[in-house]
């Protein structure tokens, strides 16, 4: 069973699908093509909840369903928790 | 799909119902009292409380009687009493029901009393409920069925699992010829691009993005912050949803990717045809559920992540889940858990075809979790100030 799941082939990020530990070597899928990927994790990801599939500069977008879905705040490195601790709406 | 044979109410007017409800309604919030003391009084019968209905002007007081009488009118109401302070605006919204040919009549209160008023309206209401426990149900298409659908306290498992499985069963169903809706206006913003492409015509697209652009500009008229909290909600940012805009694009999952609307309606009004429509709505579940029910959509779809406990006094409300924690820890509240598509046990096909086989339970009689709850929030939709 995979851990988490990613949307589209150009996100950037992927969907916990159990809670996840800081240091896990997790497996996740592409929902599009359905080829899979590994990943160590390096925060706690609860499920639910994105994990960075590589390293993000500020001010870039991060990419869910092949969208953007709002503006990096804060530098993320690979395999991080993306939440409101480094991501920002770009409405509103 | 084909097309499944069900056994349902078919009213006066032809549209097709699947519940027998006698329904006592308050005019204005002076009448909730009276109106519950029938429904007191008379076993079978059920009181709608609300919170307005004195000194409304304009376009909210054309909403207010839309809803009132969309209500009276639904399908799964088989006859109502209204009750109001005075016989004006009673007999408004009873001869906008009796446009229907379902049975309806009007008490008011002035120059009788709450005691006269409750005797009088007891006796139809006690009638209405023999009349309606005596009809018998008929054979019908589910395509007759009308099915809305809105999600609440999302999470990411809403995106990724239980909105594709309503997307997939409203694909089906619109296929075989059914009515279905969506709306949620503010948790569109980010993926408005998105759903102005779904159109059937540049016309529809126009009337959505005439929506969206009033809802946007409503929004940035009132806002002191950037929403987080209110959308999404904090519950939203528990489950893992960040913004707006991630929201919106799970959102946007629950109309399906192969289908496209018809047009884009105004809160509350009837659509004139089949097929898939857009209908103007705040995100908060029980306003936009009155409205849909307001609106003649006989049964709900309602995706949860965290677990929204909402329901509809007249329009059942179908919740489903694909977090197995919400799926586990709030299980009275979910008719049906899709979390089997996270874990890679079942297709969204699969999955889709599921929760039309519970529409089709539900139509032929099973309640659902949000009515044995008791569930039946009443929620007007109120655009500005009282005069």
């Amino acid at each position: 069973m995979v851990q988490f799941l990613v949307h589209e082939e150009n996100d950037n990020v992927g969907v916990a699908t159990v809670d996840i530990k800081s240091g896990d070597v997790v497996q996740g899928l592409y929902m599009d093509n359905q080829k899979k990927i590994d990943m160590t994790v390096m925060h706690d990801i609860p499920l639910g909840h994105k994990i960075a599939l590589k390293d993000i500069e500020i001010d870039a977008s991060i990419i869910k369903y092949g969208s953007d879905i709002g503006r990096v705040v804060a530098n993320i490195k690979k395999g991080g928790h993306v939440h409101t601790q480094n991501l920002k709406t770009r409405r509103w | 799909m084909s097309n499944p044979k069900i056994m349902a109410y078919r009213r006066e007017n032809g549209r097709v119902g699947i519940r027998n409800h006698v329904v006592i309604l308050p005019l204005d919030d002076l009448s909730n009292a009276a109106s519950e003391n029938v429904a007191h009084n008379i076993k079978g019968c059920k009181a709608l409380p609300h919170a307005y209905g004195r000194l409304q002007f304009g376009k909210d007081l054309e909403l207010f009687f839309r809803t009132l009488i969309g209500t009276g009118a639904n399908p799964n109401v088989a006859a109502v009493v209204v009750i109001g302070i005075e016989p004006e605006w009673t007999n408004i919204i009873v001869e906008g029901i009796a446009k229907t040919g379902k049975p309806v009549t009007g008490f008011s209160i002035e120059r009788h009393g709450d005691i006269k008023t409750v005797e009088m309206a007891s006796w139809k209401a006690k009638e209405y409920v023999h009349w309606a426990s005596e009809l018998q149900k008929e054979e019908c298409d589910l395509s007759e069925i009308w099915v809305s659908t809105k999600c609440g306290e999302s999470d990411t498992t809403s995106g990724l699992a239980s909105n594709p499985t309503v997307g997939n069963a409203f694909e089906k169903l619109v296929n075989m010829g059914s009515t279905c809706s969506f709306g949620e206006t503010s948790e569109i913003t980010g993926a408005e691009d998105t759903v102005k492409e779904k159109a059937k015509t540049p016309e529809a697209a126009q009337q959505f993005m005439d929506f969206f652009d009033r809802y946007a500009a409503m929004i940035d008229r009132n806002k002191t912050d950037d929403l987080s909290g209110s959308q999404p909600t904090k519950g939203n940012i528990v489950g893992g949803l960040t913004t707006i805009e991630e929201k919106a694009f799970g959102n946007v999952q629950k109309i399906g990717k192969t289908i496209n609307y018809e047009g884009a309606l105004d809160k509350a009004v009837t659509p004139t045809g089949p097929g898939l429509w857009y209908m103007d709505s705040s995100s908060a579940a029980a306003e936009a559920v009155t409205l849909w029910a307001a609106a003649g959509f006989v049964a709900h779809f309602f995706p949860t992540g965290q677990g929204n406990i909402i329901g509809n006094p007249i329009e059942p409300v179908i919740k489903l889940t694909a977090n197995p924690r919400t799926a586990s820890d709030m299980s009275e509240h979910i008719d049906y858990d899709c979390s089997g598509i996270l874990r890679g046990n079942m297709t969204l096909d699969e999955s889709g075809d599921n929760l039309i086989k519970l529409l089709i339970h539900t139509c032929e009689g099973r309640l659902t979790s949000q009515e044995i709850l008791g569930h039946e929030e009443f929620v007007l939709t109120k655009l500005y100030e009282s005069a």
